[in-house]
């Protein structure tokens, strides 16, 4: 007998509701048909909620706290941040909040870069405000309407976990709910002081957690609606590439295929699953029209930069005249970084499903700019982008590259749906399409050459950049300025050590080619902070000083930066012996809004390869909203830095991406993870920072720096057990 | 019809038999706690138990489930005895959490099979399970202190 055939739309809808601990979570907008589509939306009625006091949270008659999010939970805890930013002025139990994404819709957008994003590592500082806002104004309102029920004044009223008591009075905030609606508006609203904050600053576990650990959780990939279909794609095999001619005939044989179309990107197969969906691509024969995507080769393309960085580029930052500097130095050291292009890889592979019916859109999927996603489907298919509503789900990792300026996978999505004519499709990408998918961390190549005084002091920095654009051909392209794009500069020609020496120059090459490439977790500090931390440890040596000690000196005017130095260099015991074959190397780093000293301890394997045994972390990123959920993304950084300085890349061969899986695209596992990790937060009441990146960029030049403690050598190209076993 | 017992209930199961068992779990089934993350036996996103071994079901032809008790996370869930879920809360585990059944069921067959690992016993057996938001350090963490309430616990499997 068969039992379930497929999740019914309302059941995908509610089951996400009830999870274990008793504890409520719905994963996607509740009743998808109320809150009407976005941007038109008007909370309140529509959402079922007596009480809507603003875009971020409502109150139900029968007390549901439901928190609308602006941003997308995609591991980084922001479900439970935000969440308690309105428990705190709210006064309510967190772990009772129902939590969920906000659709695609103005009041989501982003406090400072106005659109609707989640990235940078802004979400917590930049939400700071408007979440405590949201949970005070509606406490005022609850509290106003307390007080006109029970005939006593609103500074009679307490509130304590939902409730409001005067004397023997008392209402739940649901049963206030209605009241609380009719009132005014208040203006500005107090919010509370630091010393009586309940969650702020302590660490509050996610409320996530329970969902995330039985399988009820839901990401974009485990959407399902009766009738739908499930497409595979068969993209070009070089970037640029166009179809020829198909010939489906073999691919329409297989049971349970349905449809073959063509779309810009390739051709898509649509089935009754993904399994035979996925047999129908195999079985295509596609010819191809390659274009000049097959000249992008890596080996070529490192020579051509190498060549490039042999002349400045763009002046990204300039002072004083280097070369006669340069001239006077008693010692100059000189290296080349050369970095790979790297796959963000999260977990779940990209995935759409998208719903058309009489000229309304709908889209579940994993985002991190629902409002771009929305725009852009609405584009393929001719509609206002009213019509398109776009629902997050849980995303299974995002690191940037759920949100491309360009929505590719959202427009693949709707180009399959446009030329099928079906009413609902999920496309779902193989790891291959996703490795092999392009929107990568663009290859980088950094010349430094360095000018020492007699007393090892740099005195002259000629630093030559050369990678492409991430905004070039983006609707960011406007942020480049003279040439430069900051995110391909930005760690060196911002860089603390760099505003110390008179005579300095920052250019940069943005050479074009065929391979789109996107913000990877902690954009260009992912090689910035290499090319900084690496030479300024060369300096140290060269100088004959302690590398902790030389920093220290390069960054006494940097108080943040020497905080977090000083504070890791004591957790670690920085300059007392290691056991053998133990070897230290250390860095800093400053990245949104946050600085981050890091200790690592590595040996060597046998072979000569890299094995990290611990990674000590300080990071002053101002308060520390929930400080264990920044340990957690710390960590988190912590291992994709790794992962990326040791093992991964990216190459091509005639246009041809060489790694299609995690077989070939090489990530780090649970034995390539440091067995100690130590996470210490500066107590700092400096403004706030982000967690989600920086933890990522003082990883590979720590690394690299214990490699020349332990050998005497110099790493200068990643991946480094690569670069290792090759020399 | 293919017949399968999934999590001690019988289901007739509408796939072609060389259909891996995660597309009938997810596609034809509905049950979509056991993930995708490579298709090809590399990362353990979707790893099930077969008759209580682990494998992939990414590779595992639904033809090599006949006749075998299938246990995916829903199943695990619902199993009182298991510590895990309860370790993983405490360290609080999960980023994303894409990876966290794979990540469970693997851990479930190494604590049954091995009631007190080392941190190389984890290394080992875990070492099928990618987690791209690296929450190995407490997945370890979680392993450990699973173990350590299955032996106080008095859990006998
Ligand atoms: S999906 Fe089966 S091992 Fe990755
Ligand atoms: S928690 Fe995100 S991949 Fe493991």
């Amino acid at each position: 007998m068969s039992q379930i055939t497929n999740t019914s739309r309302r059941n995908f809808l509610k089951t996400g509701a009830v999870l274990g601990s008793g504890l409520l979570i719905s994963f996607t907008v509740p009743g998808a048909k109320k809150l009407g589509g976005a941007g038109s939306a008007m909370l309140g009625p529509q959402s079922g909620a007596a009480f809507a006091p603003n875009a971020y949270l409502h109150i139900t008659a029968d007390n549901q706290i439901l928190v609308y999010l602006a941003h997308s939970e995609m591991g980084q805890g922001i479900w439970t941040t935000l969440s308690m930013l309105i428990a705190e002025e709210l006064d309510v139990d967190v772990k009772k909040m129902v939590v969920q994404h906000g659709d695609a819709w103005k009041p989501y957008h982003h406090t400072s870069f106005g659109m609707q994003i989640t990235g940078g590592s802004s979400t917590t500082w930049s939400e700071f405000d408007r979440y405590r806002k949201a949970g005070a104004t509606a406490r005022t309102l609850l509290v106003a309407a307390a007080a006109k029920k029970f005939g006593v004044s609103p500074s009679e009223c307490k509130t304590a976990d939902g409730v409001v008591t005067a004397g023997t009075n008392s209402a739940t905030y649901g049963e206030l709910a209605s009241e609380a609606a009719a009132l005014p508006a208040p203006g500005d609203v107090p919010l509370r002081d630091a010393k009586d904050w309940k969650y702020i600053g302590k660490s509050v576990k996610r409320l996530d957690t329970p969902a995330k650990i039985n399988g009820t959780a839901k990401f974009g990939m485990d959407v399902q609606f009766p009738g739908m279909l499930t497409a595979a794609v068969l993209h070009a095999p070089v970037f640029g590439a166009k179809v020829k001619s198909v010939d489906a005939a073999k691919a329409k044989a297989i049971p349970g295929v349905k449809q073959v179309v063509q779309i810009p990107t390739g051709v898509a197969v649509l089935a009754d699953n993904y399994w035979a969906a996925k047999k129908g691509c195999t079985a295509l024969k596609v010819d191809w029209d390659l274009g000049s995507g097959v000249q992008v080769d890596s080996s070529s393309m490192t020579a051509q930069y190498k060549e490039l960085a042999k002349k400045p580029g763009a002046t990204a930052a300039k002072a004083g005249d280097v070369d006669s500097a340069m001239a006077k130095a008693v010692k100059t050291i000189e290296a080349e970084y050369t970095f790979p292009y790297l796959a963000h890889a999260p977990m779940e592979p990209l995935n759409v499903t998208i719903e058309l019916n009489n000229g309304k859109c709908e889209i579940w999927c994993g985002t991190q700019m629902p409002g771009i996603d929305q725009e852009a489907a609405a584009k393929v298919l001719g509609l206002k982008p009213e019509q398109v509503r776009v629902n997050t789900v849980f995303l299974g990792g995002g690191f940037g590259r759920r949100g491309t300026p360009a929505s590719d996978f959202v427009r693949e999505a709707a180009e399959i749906i446009k030329a099928s004519g079906k009413p609902l499709v999920k496309m779902v990408w193989a790891r291959e399409d996703d490795v092999r998918g392009g929107f990568y961390r663009p290859a980088f190549l950094h010349n430094v050459k360095v000018g020492l005084n007699a007393d090892g002091m740099p005195i002259a920095w000629k630093h030559t950049i050369v990678g492409q654009s991430i905004m070039d051909g983006t609707f960011f392209a406007s942020m480049i300025k003279d040439g430069i794009d900051n995110a391909s500069v930005e760690g060196v020609s911002d860089s603390p050590y760099l505003y110390a020496i008179p005579d300095r120059l920052v250019s940069l090459h943005s050479p074009k080619n065929e391979v789109p490439v996107l913000w990877w977790r902690s954009v260009g500090h992912t090689h910035t902070a290499m090319a900084m931390e690496a030479t300024i440890d060369e300096l140290a040596h060269a100088a004959g000083k302690d590398p902790l000690v030389y920093r220290q000196q390069l960054l006494k005017d940097h108080p943040r930066h020497l905080a977090a130095l000083n504070l890791v260099a004591e957790k670690a015991n920085w300059g007392k012996p290691l056991p053998e074959g133990r070897f230290r190397g250390i860095a800093v780093h400053e990245s949104f809004l946050s600085f981050v000293a890091q200790v690592v301890e590595i040996s060597l394997n046998t072979d000569g390869t890299i094995k990290v045994h611990k990674v000590i972390n300080a990071i002053d990123c101002g308060l520390a909203v929930n400080p264990d959920g920044v340990k957690a993304q710390i960590e988190s950084g912590i291992n994709y830095g790794v992962s990326a300085a040791l093992l991964g890349e990216i190459t091509l061969e005639k246009g041809r991406v060489q790694q299609g899986n995690f077989n070939d695209y090489v990530v780090s596992r649970m034995f390539d993870t440091p067995a100690e990790i130590e996470v210490h937060i500066v107590d700092s009441s400096n403004k706030m920072g982000g967690v989600g990146e920086p933890g990522v960029p003082p990883v590979a030049p720590a690394i690299a720096n214990a490699y020349f403690a332990a050998t005497g050598k110099r790493l200068r190209d990643l991946p480094f057990n690569k670069a290792i076993l090759k020399a | 019809m293919v017949k399968l017992k999934i999590n001690q209930k019988e289901y007739s199961v509408d796939a072609s038999p060389d259909m891996p068992l995660l597309w009938a779990l997810r596609d034809v089934l509905g049950l979509t706690g056991t993930k995708f993350g490579c298709g090809m036996a590399q990362c353990g996103a979707c790893t099930v138990h077969l008759d209580r071994e682990a494998v992939r079901s990414c590779v595992t032809l639904v033809s090599r489930a006949v006749g075998k008790e299938v246990t995916t996370i829903e199943g695990l869930s619902a199993d009182p005895t298991n510590y895990l879920q309860k370790a993983w809360l405490e360290v609080d585990v999960p980023q994303c959490g894409y990876c966290q059944s794979g990540q469970i069921m693997s851990a479930a067959v190494l604590l049954r099979e091995n009631p007190n690992p080392t941190d190389e016993d984890i290394d080992t057996a875990m070492s099928g399970n990618i987690c791209r938001c690296g929450t190995y350090p407490r997945i370890r963490k979680a392993i450990h202190l699973a173990a350590q309430m299955q032996r106080e616990g008095g859990k006998v499997q």
